[in-house]
């Protein structure tokens, strides 16, 4: 009796749960048939009809019945807790192509960009960074760097005076002199800094720009040291397929002095109208230090040599990043500063 | 420097070369070459027509038929031009030819222009007779063409070699038929060359240091040594014939050494003026100086040729014919012979006659002495000037010419006696005079030849080469430079003034064997610790505080006009207006030395607002420049400042925000405060503050005042802030300290509180910091307000407080003890709190 009425619950029970698809009807089919009221309970009721010796077995089989509900309820459940989330996450889709949502960051300028890249350039070939006054003494402009009073680079067209022995620095080379005048030899510095130069503002020119000077001291530097530093320079600087050219110039406080051109980063070298159809971008000028400046600044040229080299740091970085008017990188335009 | 090609194969005979190869390969020795052109650019099927006839236009009145003899056939052409006639020599570019440009001589199209035949008003025209704007040319360099209308050719060229002229004149035939009939122009021959165009200009980028490089023939041997060819130098020894005694015609007299070490005087008697050869004048136009007359252009000639400029008097002007070379007296005005009256002072030198000034030395003749046609005697005058006087005289008066630019460099004595001859010598090959004999020259002793004594180990050593002595020796003979074997030294000849000591000779080697053959080497020798300063390394953190804040990089003049102090409301006294002046700057908006950043910075916060930039954050690693004292008697404080500004999102607080995250990136992890007692005229008075960390001011930030902003045309709010990285620096570290994260567990307490308006979040944060001793882990204001249910003069403020003790749990009565001192504590402020 009880066996047939255990078997039917069970079958009910398995028929409902199948037919269940909420998490609601569930829990409902199992407080009516587990729960205190429920079908399984009204049968334990009928337990004290059972025959004593029957007991054990027909509490098994209440049991087994139990187990098997509430194996079928726990399965049913996990299929629909499953399908509830899936049908969650489908209608949790989003679209992965709105825009993005960003800190707003900002940016470097590109004389910045371009000085960095330098410096950690020269840094990694153990160069010191340093640093010169821009109000800075007649002497340390001119005169120690070879460029006595009547020459004509220190003509007043080209130099802001203020007064007759204070200037505003015409180039970064005076932080040679204040290098090498601290004594400390062998030196490798390189010293960026702002330059002022008597010069209107239009596309190409501008009364104050930037250099970074470089300078080598020790005993046995060649201009052999010379070539092969700056062109490794160039060619960490605009990669390592770049050629470079060294052409003889004159500097007044280098000697032998050259330009060093790099092979177009345009066209490889070929020609193009970047580069002028020459193949050739003219980067930087160096030498070896004059000996004569050497003895200026107490070091003496018999046992030691150096080179130096000046770059324009706006040049790089208006060839680098092809900017074609000197004047928006002092305007500070955010709509142009944002490329960066 | 412009020169064509063909005038340096004068010297260079052996020369072979295209011009690319020319141009690389003198570039690559030093002569820099900045640009080639060519003459015939653009000039195709360009031949010499002879007109046979000219008929009327039937339907035109302004246009002519012309039939015209090209050699091998009879063209017709139509024309507008009305200059031709009948017999007359003309250029005529044929059917599918080109020219160089149009008939308006403006700028020359790049591929020039292609001629068709074709029909004029109904009647066929199978070319175009050319003008020489129409070559590429002008009227200077051809100053015999029309002022409009075609080209007219001679029947003959004439001499046109120097070579013929100098036979011509030792024939004595000059001035002949025969040689005015020399070089017949015929119809057929090319008319590009005859011209003169089959030529190609070079310009040269000559470094200062070469003065010997700023003539024709300097630049000749440095082509020679570049090529391996021989240099052909013209032989100006004076002629043995020469009659007469130069002192019979002129006395010269020197006051002012100094200034004038060599003045040499020769004189040509019997002046002819007229034109000048073919050769002399297509040489001279293609060097960009127009042919005037063979006088006029024999000084320009040897000019170019030798570096050396001359000037010619007419010797009948000449009073007493005395020349005194001196210094002007302050103030004598002078009438140079470009018909300018101008004024002179005591450091100009000045050519006078016994009586007046004639002229301004190694600048510009005087219009009283000025050469007319019925000049018959001429004196020249080859002078060494001081070239940083002429220089400086040239700016002073505000007259630079030809002249004074090659003087300013600095002349060799040596190179006067040269010129001075080489014109004489023109004078009687061209038939324009004759020379007198003898010179006088007042010179001061010629500095002796340098001599540098040459150790080819260490040139080796200086290039890093391995060079054989022979190899250096063999470039310094074709340079010209002796070798004293004996003394093992090298003799310096005097038109290198540049080369003096052994870099100067390395130079030399490393430029004739190639920089290109010099191997590339990395220094040895001991190393050095590369690196940042710390400075540097803090202006890097600012940098980064900045941009992780959207602020991006600016960079702006650190130069200024002075009144950007009364845009920014500075008081009169204010010490920010003691600022150094540069004494000559480019204009009153750059003359004084920035001793604040704002200025920069407001005018790029106008410039993007003004552009309709919605947003701008904005910062500048700026210098500041303070002086010492005034006048400047030494360099003054250069100081880095930190400066942000920003209009559009953002507030008062963001601002606030980067400082404090800027000290926190540069290792200062103390508390920063603000003192809203700044006294910055330029910003909101009731929202500035100075930023102060451990009791120092590091600087200040703020709204900017609205009548600032407007100043500079900002609308809206916006703020500012200015921080000095030299204060800052030595508060700032880059070591780190861990210091466990906590175990046991925080309390947390709010407190909620009535203030009086007037008390600020900085002094209840003072007091809670204060009191709470070592248990207090923070503190931060969640809730502040103000407004209808706070009462009158109060603020609602609310602050959440973080207690822990990092050794064990907290206890009740520990919190409890230190909420009650803090209580305490505002209460004293006249804070109520709230329950």
């Amino acid at each position: 009796m009880i066996k047939e009425e255990l078997e039917k619950i069970r079958q009910e029970a398995q028929e409902h749960i199948a037919q269940s698809d909420t998490l609601d009807r569930i829990n409902e089919i199992r407080v009516s048939v587990l729960g205190k009221k429920g079908s399984l309970k009204e049968i334990l009721k009928g337990m004290k009809n059972v025959p004593a010796e029957e007991r054990p077995a027909v509490g098994q089989m209440v049991n087994d019945v139990r187990v098997q509900i509430e194996e079928a309820i726990a399965e049913a459940q996990k299929t629909i807790e499953r399908r509830v989330q899936e049908q969650r996450l489908a209608a949790e889709t989003i679209d992965v192509t709105l825009p993005a949502k960003r800190l707003p960051m900002g940016h470097s300028h590109p004389n910045v960009i371009a000085l960095k890249e330098m410096e950690r350039i020269f840094i990694g070939m153990g160069y010191e960074v340093i640093e010169g006054p821009e109000v800075e003494r007649d002497y340390y402009n001119f005169e120690a760097l070879n460029i006595p009073a009547d020459h004509p680079a220190k003509d007043e067209q080209d130099t802001f005076y203020i007064n007759g022995d204070i200037l505003l620095r015409t180039q970064t080379s005076s932080t040679q002199i204040h290098a090498m005048e601290s004594g400390r030899i062998p030196i490798r510095m390189i010293a960026p800094g702002r330059v002022y130069r008597s010069d209107a503002v239009d596309a190409t020119h501008s009364p104050t720009f930037h250099q970074v000077e470089g300078l080598v001291v020790d005993k046995g530097i060649t201009f052999a040291d010379l070539k092969g530093t700056l062109d490794d320079f160039a060619k960490k600087l605009f990669g390592e397929e770049t050629k470079t050219r060294f052409r003889p110039h004159h500097f007044p406080f280098t000697e032998p002095s050259a330009e060093m051109d790099v092979s177009c980063f345009k066209c490889g070298g070929k020609g193009c109208s970047f580069c002028k159809g020459e193949g050739w971008i003219e980067i930087l000028g160096c030498g070896m230090v004059h000996p004569h400046v050497l003895e200026m600044s107490g070091i003496d040229p018999e046992v030691y040599s150096g080179f130096a080299f000046g770059v324009g740091l706006e040049r790089i970085a208006l060839l680098n990043y092809e900017i074609d008017d000197m004047r928006l990188l002092y305007e500070n335009d955010v709509r142009f500063l944002k490329q960066f | 420097m412009n020169t064509p090609i063909s005038w340096l194969k004068a010297y260079v005979p052996e020369l072979a070369c295209t011009d690319k190869e020319y141009n690389d390969r003198m570039t690559m020795t030093g002569t820099k070459v900045d640009g080639v052109s060519r003459l015939d650019k653009n000039l195709e099927k360009i031949v010499v027509g002879r007109v046979l006839s000219i008929e009327k236009h039937p339907d035109a009145d302004k246009l002519i038929v012309c039939q015209v003899d090209v050699g091998m056939e009879t063209v017709q052409i139509v024309t507008g031009a009305h200059n031709v006639f009948e017999g007359a020599l003309v250029p005529v570019v044929l059917d599918g030819g080109r020219v160089a440009g149009g008939h308006d001589g403006g700028p020359l199209p790049e591929n020039g222009i292609k001629i068709k035949a074709g029909k004029l008003r109904g009647v066929p025209s199978a070319g175009m007779m050319c003008s020489v704007e129409e070559l590429g040319s002008d009227r200077n360099a051809y100053p015999e063409a029309p002022e409009e209308g075609i080209y007219i050719f001679p029947e003959a060229l004439g001499p046109i070699t120097e070579e013929e002229t100098v036979e011509l004149a030792r024939a004595g035939k000059l001035d002949s038929e025969e040689a005015r009939a020399m070089h017949p122009v015929e119809p057929g021959m090319d008319a590009v060359e005859l011209l003169g165009l089959r030529d190609t200009v070079f310009e040269y980028e000559i470094t200062s240091n070469r003065v010997d490089c700023y003539s024709l023939l300097g630049i000749a041997r440095e082509a020679a040594v570049t090529f391996g060819a021989s240099f052909v130098e013209p032989d100006v020894t004076p002629a043995e014939d020469e009659q007469g005694d130069v002192n019979d015609y002129v006395s010269v007299e020197v006051k002012d050494p100094d200034l004038c070490s060599r003045y040499i005087g020769r004189v040509c008697t019997d002046v002819k003026i007229g034109p000048s050869p073919y050769w002399m004048q297509r040489r001279l136009a293609a060097s960009g100086i127009r042919p005037i007359n063979n006088l006029v252009d024999i000084t320009n000639y040897v000019m170019i040729e030798q570096g050396q400029p001359m000037h010619a008097f007419d010797l009948d002007t000449v009073a007493d014919h005395k020349i005194v070379v001196r210094r002007a007296q302050d103030g004598d005005m002078f009438q140079t012979l470009d018909g300018q009256m101008r004024q002179m002072d005591h450091d100009v030198l000045m050519i006078c006659d016994a009586e007046k000034e004639i002229g301004i030395a190694g600048i510009m003749g005087g219009e009283n002495s000025k050469i007319t046609d019925e000049v018959k005697t001429v004196l020249f005058e080859a002078a060494t000037f001081n070239g940083p006087n002429i220089r400086k005289s040239a700016k002073r008066i505000g007259l630079r010419t030809d002249s004074s630019g090659i003087f300013e460099k600095g002349l060799h004595p040596t190179s006067a006696e040269a010129a001075v001859n080489r014109a004489c010598q023109l004078m009687k090959e061209l038939g324009c005079g004759t020379p007198v004999k003898g010179m006088v020259d007042v010179c001061e002793p010629i500095p002796d030849q340098v001599r540098i004594p040459f150790n080819a180990r260490e040139i080796n050593a200086f290039l890093g080469t391995h060079y054989a002595p022979e190899v250096m020796l063999d470039i310094f003979a074709k340079l010209e430079m002796d070798y004293d074997i004996e003394k093992e030294e090298v003799i310096v000849p005097y038109f290198r003034q540049d080369v003096k000591a052994m870099c100067d000779l390395a130079e030399e080697v490393a430029r004739f064997t190639g920089y290109e053959n010099i191997p590339m080497t990395l220094p040895g020798g001991s190393s050095v610790m590369g690196g940042l300063t710390v400075k540097m390394r803090i202006q890097d953190k600012a940098r980064e505080a900045a941009m992780f804040n959207g602020f991006s990089e600016a960079m702006t003049y650190s130069f200024e006009s002075p009144r950007v102090f009364d845009r920014l409301l500075f008081a009169e006294d204010a010490p920010e207006r003691r600022a150094i002046r540069i004494s000559n700057p480019l204009g009153e908006d750059f003359s004084m030395m920035r001793t604040t950043p704002l200025h920069g910075m407001l005018t790029s916060l106008s410039t993007n607002y003004n552009r309709r930039n919605k947003d701008a954050r904005l910062f500048e690693l700026a210098n500041v420049y303070i002086p010492k004292a005034l006048p400047l008697t030494e360099l003054p404080d250069e100081r880095s400042m930190f400066c942000l500004g920003m209009y559009g999102e953002g507030d008062f607080f963001v601002m606030k925000g980067v400082i404090e995250e800027f000290f926190e990136m540069a290792g200062m992890h103390g508390k920063m405060t603000c003192d809203p007692k700044a006294g910055k005229p330029f910003l909101h008075p009731g929202r500035q503050a100075l930023v102060q960390y451990e009791g120092e001011t590091m600087g200040y930030f703020g709204e900017v005042h609205p009548d600032v902003a407007n100043g500079y045309s900002i609308g809206g709010r916006a703020y500012i802030a200015v921080i000095d990285l030299e204060n800052v620096i030595p508060h700032t570290s880059f070591d780190y300290h861990y210091t466990g994260i906590a175990k046991y567990p925080a309390v947390s307490r709010d407190i909620s509180m009535l203030v009086p308006r007037d008390v600020m979040a900085g002094q209840i944060e003072a007091v809670i910091a204060q009191r709470g001793g070592r248990i207090l882990e923070s503190y931060h204001l969640f809730d502040i307000y103000e407004g209808k249910q706070v009462r009158e003069g109060f603020k609602s403020i609310a602050y959440n407080l973080t207690f822990r003790n990092r050794e064990k749990t907290l206890e009740e009565a520990e919190i409890t003890a230190a909420m009650k001192k803090i209580l305490n504590g505002l209460e004293s402020l006249g804070i109520e709190l709230r329950s």
